[in-house]
């Protein structure tokens, strides 16, 4: 299969990547060799083969409904790179 | 051209847990943004999502009070997205193993008995809040309501009307709050809707080209919105147009929907499984104990009212449509032994009073048991029926035990019959006139002079007696 | 004592022990190495000299009290950068979090701050964990102690790198297809990549959740067990954590593999495998077998399949994993701005380095619509025919023993341009992540350039022992 350009492009609008053009065309390149590498798994019958979604096999991992203690606005907002002291602060989004 | 509408709705419940879905904020509705956050529901780096039991038990509740099938082996998917009130840039959802599949609900509209089915009921969290920022122009993001619980709720394209559409919505909103997973808060968002809403002339088999109209939070604005849309769908396709399948929003001031015009690509989710939870494996047994834990619900609390209560189908169906009033309707018939006084009076004043004074009804200004009194207080003979009305008002007002309001206001029903007799005789000896009218025939006298007897002792004589005193002279 | 730096953390301890050395002498000497030395070799972000200070005086007080402190008390360890420490800055060595301190303690730097263990800093890594050099990290390269011309591998190459260049005794780093053995055997140290689930994930940014997991790196066999002893355990935090008894790992470091079976794939001695690591592996078989192991050639077909299902499942796990860096709650955002999907994809553009985007776009596009079975799905199956080959390899060994990489440390540069050929290094590691399974590597001898080569050993779930008796074996004779 082949890796067009526009098929990256489209990737980055679903990434939120703005690719230059040297960038699209590297990642192309890069793609087409990685995505026929990955193909070779298609080479392998998995038929009757069932799919592991998770990496252990323990199921029902459970929380009790019980409070526990938020963490402090400060420090939540500490790490923001804009807020108003109580809100995250973002450009109009008109 | 004659078109059917198809209408099938996604409802979002929020889950009355105490707890988010994924970490131990609280769940209460209001306080100042992001106060109820950490890094778990604000997708912190290295934080870690750990599933709320309760999310499930309710979710397996909602799911077996519909009718549905429930999933024994279960799990989570990631719904990948961009937007500022999803802090993970992803919703932790459920794609192809929802909780709880194929189950339906009977609704009844305008007399005629409908089966909606349910397609699924699946968990996931729900989104933060933006708020436009008056000072900046700007958004800002609080997350309190981030990794609130939600089941989605999503019908089969079964409902042909607006009618439809709200009788099965106020359903659905019966049964959760039957059950106890959500309080069903429409004005806070607890119970949204979205509606899938096509055309097809009558006769065609295939569905047309249906739009989603989104978070629609009122009754009002579901009817309206899907008026608004059918003849939105209706003009175009008789101008010749096509539909387009898009989202809409709807703004329900305006009384328009507007389409929210998004890139193509913007709905591939790329759903996989959610690699940071583990999948749900319920037992015959838990499901088992949480269907013998089922409350009743409120078709059988209908059933049983009209045959045993005997109320009429449409007083039971009124009172069991909120759970809140159903529950004060047993509670209070409990405390006076007349149920059907007590409908009566949901019927008219508590309905009405409801309106006036602007109070839900999980939140009345008396108690169930205050009300019970009151019934009690008439059925006693201590007041009548007019002056109850007078003591109703009163409670709503003070919220106090209707004996203090009667003994404070001194408006004890007087059925001391010497006392009576007295009233009656000055009253008669007065009206000559209404004695040779009612034995010339005319009935109306009678109620003359009683009105004119009650009015003389402020509403507080017992009627059964003056009537039997009067009639006693007049007869004689 | 200008020995100091290195000792091995059992070795230090023995100091604290004779009260030959103090907490703070101890932690001065490394951050004064470190000062001295790192300039060379750049291992470290982020320097905690003042809290790593207070955190040895305070240690200090306790043993003078007498306290009875576990076996890793007062020890000085580096933190790989993308475990989250409260107070000290989380970089992942990314231009996205490069002024990101975390409002909380990941579970695994909780417990070595319960056993009062000392943070000399946070090291560096390839960007997000992303890569198999450390050239990947947006600050600077480090080199690799040996030979400062090569590589010192990766991702924990900042971890591996402090330990070998003595600027720490002990580290943790992360594996998620071999971040932590591959260095650990490019610069001659000691470095477990414990079960999937031994170890909480709570507080290591993810890159692929499902393969994700913290270890220790050391110089010895024994200061590894010791530190896993300090960070393995449940966590409710992280609900794909294990619900395993807890183990005294040190039990394990047994001088004796009599008797004891060893499979040896034929698979990872294939194609691409340098002459000279060849013959190092297999003087360490023959060592073995010499002290009374049973060696058996066997063969797993599905090893071909492991390096693209890698591929698949790590990138999909990251590109939804790293959606959250978007310059709203945390994290770089670009200056250059006037609307959201200007923050969004600005902010992404410039926050994130080429490897990174690169892996982003690989995993979004196998996730995407229309890719997904062919790609996500199909690698979910081919994951479970791995996991079955090793299933049943550990029904007739005890554990299997590979290389741990194809060759030496390579050149700084010499790979950077060529991801498929760099991916191509993890070869003989992911497989084990793709399984969830247990490995260890542990160095078995040098190239004709004097740098390390590393033996991987490899067990069943949750069979950490046998790893350390077959390397404590191996390291004593």
């Amino acid at each position: 299969m082949e890796i067009r350009r526009e098929d990256i492009e489209h990737i980055a609008d679903l990434s939120m990547l703005n690719l230059s053009e040297e960038e699209i065309e590297t990642y192309t390149k890069n793609m087409q060799e990685i995505v026929e590498f990955a193909n070779q798994i298609n080479e392998l019958d998995t038929e009757n083969t069932l799919v592991s979604a998770f990496a252990s096999d323990a199921y029902n991992v459970f929380r009790k409904d019980e409070v526990r203690e938020s963490l402090s606005r400060d420090l939540l907002l500490k790490n923001a790179p804009s807020s108003n002291g109580e809100a995250y602060a973002l450009p109009s989004m008109e | 051209m004659e078109y059917e509408v198809i209408i099938g709705l996604e409802v979002h419940a929020e889950l009355s847990t105490k707890t988010k879905i994924y970490c131990g904020c609280t769940n209460e509705y209001g306080s100042d943004p992001n106060t109820h956050c950490c890094p778990v529901c604000t997708g912190m780096p290295g934080a870690l999502p750990v599933l709320n039991e309760k999310v499930v038990e309710y979710a397996v509740r909602a799911g077996l009070a519909m009718d549905c099938d429930i999933t024994r082996e279960s799990k989570q998917d990631r719904k990948n997205y961009f937007y500022p009130d999803t802090p993970r840039a992803y919703q932790i959802s459920q794609f192809d193993l929802p909780l709880c599949v194929g189950g339906k609900v009977d609704v009844n509209v305008e007399g005629e008995n409908k089966t909606i089915g349910i397609t699924r009921i699946h968990i996931e969290d729900d989104a933060g809040k933006l708020v436009h920022d008056a000072y900046t122009g700007g958004t800002l993001v609080d997350l309190n309501r981030a990794g609130v619980p939600l089941i989605e709720i999503v019908s089969e394209p079964d409902m042909r009307s607006a009618a439809d559409a709200v009788a099965y919505v106020e359903k659905l909103k019966g049964i959760l709050e039957y059950i106890g997973v959500s309080d069903c808060k429409m004005q806070e968002g607890s119970l949204r809707a979205d509606v899938n809403l096509s055309l097809r002339p009558v006769g065609q088999k295939e569905f047309g080209t249906r739009t989603e109209t989104k978070n629609l939070n009122s009754f009002r604005s579901i009817a309206r919105s899907i008026e608004f849309e059918i003849e939105r769908q209706k003009a175009v396709l008789e101008a010749g147009g096509v539909v387009y399948q898009e989202t809409r929003r709807w703004d329900d001031e305006k009384g328009e929907g507007f389409s929210m015009r998004t890139k193509e690509n913007a709905n591939d989710y790329r759903y996989f499984p959610e690699p940071d939870l583990l999948p749900i494996n319920l037992s015959e047994e838990y499901i088992e104990n949480i269907k013998k834990s089922l409350p009743e619900l409120p078709e059988s609390r209908k059933a049983r009212y009209m045959s045993e209560l005997n109320l009429p189908e449409y007083d039971a169906g009124i009172i069991i449509s909120s759970k809140a009033l159903s529950d004060f309707f047993e509670e209070a018939g409990k405390v006076c032994g007349n149920y059907k006084a007590v409908s009566n009076w949901i019927m008219s004043d508590i309905i009405r009073a409801s309106r006036e004074y602007e109070f839900e009804y999980d939140n009345m200004p008396y108690t169930a048991e205050q009300f019970g009194h009151l019934i009690q207080l008439i059925d006693s003979g201590k007041i009548s029926g007019s002056i109850a009305k007078t003591v109703f008002e009163e409670m709503i007002k003070t919220g106090n035990e209707p004996e203090k309001i009667v003994e404070e206001k001194g408006l004890a029903q007087v059925s001391d019959e010497g006392a009576i007799k007295e009233v009656v005789d000055r009253v008669v000896a007065a009206n000559p006139q209404s004695i040779i009218d009612y034995k010339a025939g005319k009935d109306r006298a009678l109620g003359f002079l009683v009105g004119q007897c009650m009015k003389e002792m402020k509403g507080k004589g017992n009627p059964q007696i003056l009537n039997k005193l009067i009639l006693e002279i007049l007869n004689k | 004592m200008n020995n100091i730096i290195e000792l091995t953390a059992s070795e230090i301890r023995e100091l604290y022990d004779k009260k030959e050395a103090t907490v703070p002498e101890v932690t001065k000497a490394f951050l004064a190495h470190i000062k001295e030395k790192d300039s060379e070799i750049n291992a470290y972000i982020t320097v905690c000299e003042e809290e790593a200070l207070k955190q040895a005086e305070e240690v200090q007080k306790l043993m003078d009290n007498g306290e009875k402190l576990g076996p890793m008390a007062g020890i000085p360890i580096a933190v790989k950068d993308n475990i989250c420490t409260k107070d000290i800055k989380t970089t992942c060595a990314s231009k996205m979090l490069e002024n990101f301190v975390s409002p909380y303690d990941a579970t695994v730097v909780k417990k070595l701050k319960d056993e009062h263990m000392i943070i000399l800093g946070k090291v560096n890594m390839d960007e997000f964990a992303m890569g198999g050099s450390t050239e990947n990290s947006a600050f600077f390269k480090t080199k690799n102690p040996r030979n400062l011309s090569k590589v010192p591998g990766g991702s924990s190459g900042g971890s591996a790198a402090s330990i070998a260049a003595d600027m720490a005794p002990i580290a943790l780093g992360s594996d998620t297809g071999g971040s932590i053995r591959q260095p650990a055997s490019y610069c001659g140290i000691v470095g477990m990549k414990p079960t999937y689930g031994l170890v909480s994930r709570y507080g290591l940014v993810a890159f692929a959740s499902s393969l994700d997991q913290v270890g220790p790196m050391s110089k010895t066999v024994a200061d590894n067990a010791n530190l896993l002893n300090v960070i393995a355990g449940n966590d409710e935090m992280d609900t794909t954590s294990a619900k395993v008894e807890k183990k005294d790992y040190t039990q394990a470091l047994v001088n004796d593999v009599k008797g004891l079976r060893i499979g040896v794939p034929k698979e990872y001695f294939g194609e691409g495998l340098a002459i000279e690591v060849k013959e190092a592996l297999e003087k360490a078989i023959e060592k073995y077998r010499s002290l009374g192991a049973v060696v058996e050639e066997f063969s797993l077909p599905t090893t071909k399949y492991a390096l693209p299902t890698y591929y698949i499942i790590a990138c999909a796990e990251a590109s939804s994993n790293l959606g959250r860096f978007d310059g709203i709650r945390y994290g770089y955002r670009t200056e250059n701005y006037s609307s959201l999907k200007d923050i969004y994809r600005n902010s992404r553009s410039e926050g994130f380095g080429k490897e990174v985007k690169r892996r982003i776009i690989l995993g979004t596009y196998v996730l995407s619509a229309g890719y997904y079975d062919a790609y996500y799905k199909k690698a979910q199956k081919v994951r479970t025919l791995i996991k079955q080959g090793f299933e049943e390899a550990f029904e007739k060994y005890d554990v299997i023993l590979t290389p741990t990489a194809p060759t030496t440390a390579f050149d700084l540069g010499s790979k950077i341009e060529d991801p498929l050929e760099m991916y191509l290094m993890d070869l003989y590691t992911v497989p084990i992540n793709i399984a969830g399974v247990p490995a260890i590597s542990i160095p078995c001898g040098t190239d004709k350039e004097g740098m390390p080569i590393g033996m991987q050993l490899i067990a069943k779930h949750f069979n950490e022992e046998m790893l350390y008796r077959f390397a404590y074996t191996f390291e004593q004779n």
